[in-house]
């Protein structure tokens, strides 16, 4: 392999609630059409993926995206002196709008992405659903942006208990009467702030998607995932890859009807009558992508070739029941490394 | 009646859906049974094996076969035979 590409990468929080950073590399790192020499971008000291030097050769600290774009710029013009970026793979939705702003002016430092249109990331949003479903014919489940707690009472009569409470990013508690949906309005919006999403509840069985479309239509990857083991947080700790036609249709009808470019993951329920429902759309690749590199379509390899301008063949294969099974690890660290990342914000 | 073709089911009666990911254990009666019926064996195939080989009558192995084939329903493990 002549190909290197120095690589980029956020989601390095490897926690209980994992960002997909981790999972990423690992996929990179196994790539067979390239090297990779791989940069983690992370927000905290201890996000576990800092203490990993098999996966990552540099970690810089990167602000917030509350910080605002201009000073997220800066930040990636230093990387971007220090280590020649050839792609930058975010992993967080929150910060996903901001690399997309960034987009030319990532490009003329000579740095690729491959990321959603600002369209494309804004109708999938889960404020904008039901509208999406409507636009693309996809079934989903009844649910209201809403500003103003008061609102939920105005809701009881439309969705009935019990009903989703979600943050507009992260997070979503079942809310069983109007007491817990109040607790729950205030805890999400304390942390993700407003809109408020509230969605009707759908009772069934979990199944995930996650694919890679090419911005043309195309579907390049797709692997469907049933959850086996679920964690309080909501969170796949073990799933399955599964065999189903409906899940690759509903997949590539996604892809071809929104042109969607990049990775994703679908979530969706399948009710006791066999339908699916789509419950949200995450404009990025899944903390378990692993298991998509695991059964035969290396996602991250091929959303980087992509990003490269590669030409890249569709994978049309994947093998059907292999399974994921997280879990948690203790690293012993020194702590020069968490002192050295803590105060210069590069390890 | 017939079991899904994609249906996947080790000697020790792990029963696996592809499609749906859903998993099931089997007891060694169960594990048999259904072997039998994705043979294509018939009820009155299956009665004559396994009055050969236990100690029992054709009204039971009606009755529980009858009844494996509900659960087996319940579960979409079955699909309509090819005329």
């Amino acid at each position: 392999m002549d190909k290197k590409y120095t690589i980029a990468l956020s989601g390095l929080n490897a926690i209980d609630s994992p960002g997909p950073g981790v999972a990423v590399a690992r996929g990179l790192k196994e790539a067979k059409s390239f090297n990779a020499r791989l940069i983690g971008l992370i927000y905290e000291s201890l996000e576990p993926g800092v203490y990993m030097p098999d996966l990552f050769d540099k970690i810089y600290q990167i602000p917030y995206p509350s910080a605002g774009i201009d000073v997220l710029k800066a930040r990636l013009e230093y990387i971007n002196e220090k280590e020649d970026l050839d792609l930058i793979i975010p992993n967080f939705d929150a910060e996903l709008f901001s690399f997309m702003k960034l987009e030319s002016v990532l490009k003329r430092m000579g740095i690729s992405t491959f990321l959603p249109t600002i369209e494309q990331f804004e109708e999938r949003h889960k404020i904008n659903l039901p509208e999406f479903g409507e636009k693309y014919d996809i079934n989903v489940p009844a649910s209201k942006a809403i500003f103003n707690a008061s609102e939920l009472n105005q809701l009881v009569s439309e969705f009935e208990f019990p009903m989703v409470i979600k943050g507009k990013f992260y997070d979503a508690y079942i809310a069983h009467s109007m007491d817990q949906a109040h607790i729950f309005f205030q805890k999400i919006n304390t942390k993700w702030g407003l809109p408020i999403v509230v969605q009707k509840f759908v009772q069934g069985d979990e199944y995930n998607v996650t694919g890679l479309g090419d911005g043309n239509g195309n579907t390049i990857a797709a692997v469907p995932m049933r959850k086996q083991y679920i964690t309080d947080k909501g969170k796949a700790w073990g799933g399955i890859s599964i065999d189903n036609k409906e899940l690759i249709k509903l997949t590539e009808h996604f892809i071809s009807q929104t042109k969607w470019r990049g990775g994703f993951e679908l979530e969706l329920m399948r009710t006791k009558d066999g339908k699916f429902h789509l419950i949200e759309i995450n404009p990025r690749m899944p903390a378990w992508i692993y298991l998509a590199v695991g059964v035969g379509q290396n996602i991250p390899e091929a959303l980087t070739k992509l990003a490269m301008g590669e030409n890249v063949i569709p994978f049309d294969k994947y093998d059907v029941g292999k399974m994921f099974v997280r879990y948690a690890y203790d690293m012993i660290v020194d702590l020069n490394d968490y002192q050295t990342i803590s105060t210069t914000g590069e390890l | 009646m017939q079991i899904n073709k994609n249906i996947a089911i080790s000697d020790n009666g792990f029963l696996f859906n592809p499609s749906t990911g859903e998993s099931y254990n089997l007891n060694t009666t169960g594990t048999e049974l259904l072997k039998l019926i994705k043979e294509g064996k018939s009820l009155k195939e299956i009665t004559t094996i396994f009055l050969e080989k236990y100690e029992t009558s054709d009204i039971i192995i009606e009755k529980d076969y009858q009844d494996f084939v509900k659960i087996l329903d319940q579960y979409n493990l079955t699909e309509e035979a090819e005329s």
